[in-house]
C-alpha cells in the first residue's frame, strides 16, 4: 500500500520546492514586511527603486525631523516589482522608480497623481579598482578578451545599455546579463568580469572598491527617474509633502552629492 | 411489511479508517488549500489565448532545455557525492560530527543569493578555489552552463542528504551484520544491502534535489549570471519576464511546473517496480 | 578441539566471562536467561561485538583477530534476517558471491542448499512471501552455503509459533546432524536446547554456572534457574551421610555424600497433607499453601515454609484438601524420590 503510494506523495513536494524557488525570486528584491503600511495619518511609505537606497533613507530623515511624529517608512527594491506591487494593492503614498516605463504601469492603473523627473542617471563603465583588462573606453567592451557584464534588456539599467551600445555603433557579447543594477556591480567588485555599464551613482556608492570611467555617449542614455504621490496614498496629504521634500533643493543636493543629476 | 422486518439489518463495515478526525482533517484541508490556491492563482490568470504562440518562440524551449539538463546533472551529481555524505553522517562517529552534519543545512537556511556569492568567493575568478583552477587547468565557472549546475547542486544537495541519511538512521543495521558475517565487504554491504534497503529514501530525496534544483534562482543567477542559452534557466527567465511582462512570467511558470509534474508522474512506474 | 574461546566484553554494569570448548560436529548451546549474554558471547564468536580480553581459535588459527567478512563463520539470527529486497535465491547465493563464486556458481549452490532444505519450489520468492518455517529454512542454507567451519544460531526457533516449532526443531537437529563443523547455539528454551544440543553451558550474569550433556544438567541443576527450567526442587545444603541439612531442615536423602551438596526432587514427588501422617520415615515439614495454578494437566502448588517448593497435585486432591492461599499444611518426600549431588 505505502509503495503504491509514495510516487504521488513525491510529486507534490517536488512541486513545492519548484513554487518555493520561484516564489524565492518575488521576495529576494524586495522586503516584504517593508510594505505593511503603519497606519494613521503619522506615517508614509515610501517604495523606491534600489539604486535610491542611500539617499532617499536620508531624505526620510530629513523629513522625520521636519514632521515631529511623522515616521517615514521604505520598500526599496526593483522598480518593476514595486510597480507590480502597487498595482495589486500595496498600501503605498509614494513611489519612485527607475525609469518611465515602470513608472507608466501605475499610472496606467490611474494610480499614480502626477509623475515627476526628480533626478538622472547616466551610465558609467564600471571596472575593478586595479582594472585587469586595462579598459578605458566602450570600444574596449566590443573585445572578445574583456569579459563585460550587462543589465538584462528587461531592467533599466539594460535598456541604458543597449542605447549607448547603439548609439555607439558597437557588439559586446557580455558574459551575463545581470538582474539588476546593484548584481552587476557586486561581479566587478568581485573581480569575477572586467567591466561592466551600471549607473554613475552606484560606481560612487561603492566607495572605491570599483573605478567609475566617462563615455561620450552616455549622453543618448540617461535615465529619468520619476516620482509620484499615489491617489489611494494612505498618508493622503503627507504624501504629496515628502514629493515636495524631494523636488526641492534640499532632496536636490542630497541627489546630486550621489552622483544623481538634476532634470 | 413482515418480510422486512424479519431481515437482518446488516451493520454499517466501519473500520477506525473509515472515521477520520476532523480534527486532522480539518487543517488538512486548510493547509492543503494554503499550497493549492496559489497554484490555481497562476492558472486563472494564464493568458490561454497567447500560450500556444509563447510556447515557441526559442528562448523559452532553450531555457526549458538547459533547466532541465542542469537541474539533472546537478541531481547525479548531488548523488554521487551526497549519498556518500549522508552514510559518512549517518554512521561515522568522529568529533565535530555535530558541527559537519548543521554545515551541511547550511545551504537550507542561507538565503540562494547569498550561497551564490559564497560560490563566487570561492570559485569564482579571484576566488580561493576558481584562482587555481584558472590557472591550473584553464577552468572558470562564473558564466558558464557547469556553474549553473554548481550552484543548483549546492543549494539542492541537502535535500537528499537530510533525506538519505534520514533513510540510513531508520535502517535496520542488523541487515549490514548478516551481510558481513556472510563474507560482503564493507563496500559489497554497502552496494548491495544498505543501498537497496534504503533506495526509497534515496528516491524522495533525489526527487526534493531534482525539484529544488529546477526553480533554483538566486544562487544561479548570483554565480554563473543570465545569458540565454549559456545560464538562462527557466527561474531567470521568469524572473526578468516579471520585470516587463507579468503575464509571460506566469506562462513560464506554467511550463516549468507542468514539465516537472510530467517527469515526475512519468518517473512514477520505474520507483514502484524499483527494488 | 575445534573451537576453543574465551570470550570476555565488558561494559558499563556488565561483564561476560565465559570460556567455550566444542569439538567437530559436535553442537554446544548456550543456555540462560534473557540478559544472561548469551547473545553477546554469539556476537563475539561472530565478530560482531569486540573482545575486550581472551582469544578464540578455530581448527587451530586465531579468530578474534579477523573481521567478521573473513571469518569461517555462518550464522542465523534470531529473526533471520534475510534480505528483503532479495530473492529466497539470491539470498542464499550473496554468501557464495562475497567469497568469489561467479554469479552462476553461487546460485547452482544456492539452488541446491534450498532443496536440501525442502524450499526447491521458493527460489523465486521473496522473504515477506516466506511463512515463517519457510524464512528459518533460508536462513539456514544461507547460513550453511559458506561452507563454514562454525555455524552460529541466535535463537532459531524464537520467532516461531508452537505448531512449527515442532516441525523446525525436528529438521534443524537433522541438518546439525549432518554438518561436520562446531555449532553454537543461543537460546532460552530448555527444551530447544535439550533436543538439539550434544553440551549445554548455561550462562547467568555473564558467567558460566553449569555445563554438561543435557541429561547431567537435567539430572543435577546447579542453580535455582537451571532447576525451574528443568522443573525440579532445589536446595544447596551441606550433607553427612544420608541427610542433607538445608537451613534448618534435615533432609534424608538415598547417596552418601559429606560436605556441601545439592538436593533436588521434582514437583510430582511432593505429597499433601491436611494432618499430620504416620507410615514410614520420610522427609516431612509443615508448609503454608501460597497460591495453586493450573500446570498441564495437574496443579502445581506453590510451597512457602522451612524450605519453599512446589509441588505437582491432582485436581481432585485440590478439591479434596482445599487450598486457600495460607493454608496450613504437611508436605512429604520420600527419599527414594529425591537426588542429592556434591555441589
Amino acid at each position: 500500500m505505502f509503495r503504491r503510494l509514495r510516487p504521488r506523495v513525491l510529486a507534490v513536494p517536488a512541486a513545492l520546492a519548484l513554487v518555493c524557488g520561484l516564489a524565492a525570486c518575488g521576495t529576494g528584491a524586495s522586503d516584504a514586511r517593508a510594505s505593511r503600511s503603519p497606519g494613521g495619518s503619522g506615517s508614509v511609505t515610501v517604495f523606491a527603486a534600489a539604486s535610491l537606497t542611500g539617499t532617499f533613507t536620508e531624505l526620510g530623515k530629513a523629513f522625520e525631523s521636519a514632521n515631529p511624529g511623522t515616521k517615514v517608512t521604505f520598500n526599496f527594491g526593483s522598480s518593476a516589482t514595486l510597480a507590480q506591487q502597487i498595482v495589486q494593492g500595496a498600501p503605498a503614498d509614494v513611489f519612485a522608480a527607475a525609469s518611465p516605463a515602470t513608472m507608466k504601469t501605475v499610472a496606467d492603473a490611474s494610480l499614480a497623481g502626477n509623475p515627476t523627473t526628480f533626478a538622472r542617471n547616466e551610465l558609467q563603465i564600471a571596472v575593478p579598482a586595479d582594472n585587469p583588462a586595462k579598459v578605458d573606453g566602450l570600444a574596449d567592451l566590443a573585445d572578445p578578451k574583456v569579459k563585460t557584464a550587462l543589465c538584462a534588456e528587461q531592467v533599466p539599467c539594460g535598456a541604458a545599455a543597449v542605447k549607448a551600445l547603439d548609439a555607439a555603433g558597437l557588439k559586446v557579447t557580455p558574459v551575463t546579463l545581470e538582474q539588476d543594477v546593484k548584481a552587476t556591480l557586486t561581479k566587478v567588485e568581485l573581480g569575477e568580469v572586467d567591466a561592466a555599464l551600471v549607473y554613475r551613482t552606484d560606481v560612487l556608492a561603492s566607495g572605491g572598491k570599483v573605478k567609475g570611467i566617462d563615455f561620450p555617449e552616455a549622453d543618448k542614455a540617461v535615465n529619468d527617474y520619476p516620482i509620484a504621490a499615489l491617489t489611494k496614498a494612505p498618508a493622503g496629504a503627507q504624501a504629496q509633502r515628502f514629493v515636495d521634500l524631494v523636488l526641492s533643493r534640499q532632496g536636490r543636493d542630497v541627489l546630486t552629492r550621489a552622483g544623481f543629476e538634476a532634470p | 411489511m413482515t418480510t422486512t422486518a424479519a431481515r437482518p439489518s446488516r451493520p454499517q463495515e466501519r473500520g477506525p479508517a473509515g472515521r477520520l478526525p476532523w480534527v486532522l482533517v480539518l487543517p488538512a484541508v486548510i493547509g492543503m488549500a494554503f499550497l493549492v490556491l496559489p497554484l490555481a492563482g497562476l492558472l486563472l490568470r494564464a493568458p490561454w489565448s497567447t500560450l500556444a504562440g509563447r510556447l515557441a518562440e526559442p528562448r523559452v524551449l532553450e531555457a526549458l532545455r538547459l533547466s532541465l539538463v542542469t537541474a539533472t546533472v546537478a541531481t547525479l551529481a548531488c548523488l554521487l557525492f551526497g549519498v556518500p555524505l549522508a552514510w559518512l553522517l549517518a554512521r561515522a562517529a568522529f568529533p565535530g560530527l555535530r558541527v559537519v552534519r548543521a554545515l551541511v543545512t547550511v545551504p537550507l537556511v542561507l538565503p540562494p543569493v547569498v550561497g551564490g556569492v559564497a560560490l563566487l568567493l570561492v570559485f569564482g575568478r579571484r576566488g580561493l578555489a576558481g584562482q587555481w583552477l584558472e590557472a591550473a587547468f584553464g577552468v572558470s565557472l562564473p558564466f558558464t552552463t557547469a556553474g549553473v549546475v554548481a550552484a543548483e547542486a549546492f543549494v539542492a544537495m541537502p535535500f537528499l542528504v537530510i533525506s538519505v541519511e534520514g533513510a540510513l538512521r531508520a535502517a535496520d543495521l542488523r541487515f549490514e551484520e548478516a551481510a558481513a558475517t556472510l563474507g560482503a565487504s564493507r563496500w559489497t554491504i554497502f552496494r548491495r544491502v544498505t543501498l537497496p534497503l534504503v533506495a526509497p529514501g534515496v528516491a524522495a530525496g533525489t526527487v526534493l534535489c531534482w525539484a529544488r534544483a529546477l526553480g533554483e534562482f538566486g544562487a544561479t543567477i548570483t554565480f554563473a549570471g543570465n545569458f540565454p542559452g549559456r545560464t538562462q534557466t527557466m527561474p531567470l527567465a521568469v524572473y526578468l519576464a516579471l520585470e516587463t511582462e507579468p503575464e509571460a512570467a506566469i506562462v513560464l511558470s506554467l511550463v516549468l511546473l507542468a514539465v516537472s509534474v510530467i517527469i515526475l508522474a512519468g518517473l512514477r512506474d520505474r520507483w514502484v517496480s524499483g527494488p | 578441539m575445534t573451537l576453543q574461546a574465551r570470550l570476555v566484553v565488558t561494559r558499563p554494569r556488565f561483564r561476560l566471562d565465559v570460556t567455550l570448548e566444542v569439538a567437530a560436529g559436535q553442537v554446544v548451546a548456550l543456555l540462560g536467561p534473557n540478559g544472561a549474554g548469551k547473545s553477546t558471547a554469539l556476537r563475539a564468536l561472530a565478530g560482531l561485538t569486540a573482545l575486550s580480553e581472551g582469544h578464540i581459535t578455530l581448527d587451530g588459527r586465531p579468530l578474534h583477530t579477523l573481521p567478521p567478512e573473513r571469518r569461517p563463520i555462518g550464522m542465523v539470527f534470531q529473526d533471520y534476517l534475510l534480505f528483503p529486497h532479495m530473492s529466497a535465491l539470491d539470498n542464499v547465493a550473496f554468501g557464495p558471491r562475497c567469497h568469489g563464486a561467479s554469479t552462476a556458481e553461487a546460485r547452482g549452490t544456492a539452488a541446491d542448499w534450498l532443496r536440501r532444505v525442502g524450499l526447491a519450489e521458493h527460489v523465486g520468492t521473496r522473504p515477506r512471501q516466506l511463512s515463517g518455517g519457510q524464512a528459518q529454512r533460508v536462513a539456514l542454507a544461507r547460513a550453511l552455503a559458506v561452507g563454514p567451519r562454525l555455524l552460529l544460531l541466535d535463537e532459531p526457533l524464537a520467532a516461531l509459533d508452537a505448531h512449527t516449532r515442532l516441525e523446525i526443531r525436528s529438521r534443524l537437529r537433522r541438518h546439525l546432524a549432518d554438518f561436520d563443523g562446531a555449532t553454537v547455539l543461543v537460546t532460552h528454551d530448555p527444551l530447544d536446547a535439550m533436543v538439539l544440543a550434544d553440551m549445554l553451558v548455561v550462562v547467568e550474569d555473564g558467567a558460566v554456572v553449569q555445563r554438561g550433556t543435557p541429561a547431567e544438567v537435567a539430572r543435577r541443576p546447579r542453580t535455582d534457574y537451571v532447576a525451574r527450567l528443568v522443573g525440579l526442587n532445589l536446595y544447596r545444603g551441606v550433607a553427612a551421610g544420608r541427610k542433607v541439612k538445608v537451613g534448618e531442615t534435615l533432609l534424608s536423602v538415598t547417596e552418601s555424600l559429606e560436605g556441601p551438596a545439592f538436593v533436588a526432587f521434582a514437583p510430582s514427588a511432593v505429597a499433601l497433607y491436611r494432618t499430620r501422617p504416620d507410615g514410614s520415615p520420610r522427609n516431612l515439614w509443615q508448609a503454608r499453601v501460597e497460591g495453586v495454578e493450573r500446570h498441564g494437566d495437574s496443579v502445581r502448588v506453590h510451597l512457602d515454609g522451612p524450605i519453599t517448593a512446589f509441588a505437582d497435585v491432582t485436581p481432585a486432591a485440590v478439591a479434596d484438601l482445599g487450598l486457600p492461599p495460607g493454608q496450613r499444611i504437611w508436605a512429604a518426600v520420600k527419599a527414594t524420590e529425591t537426588h542429592a549431588y556434591p555441589a
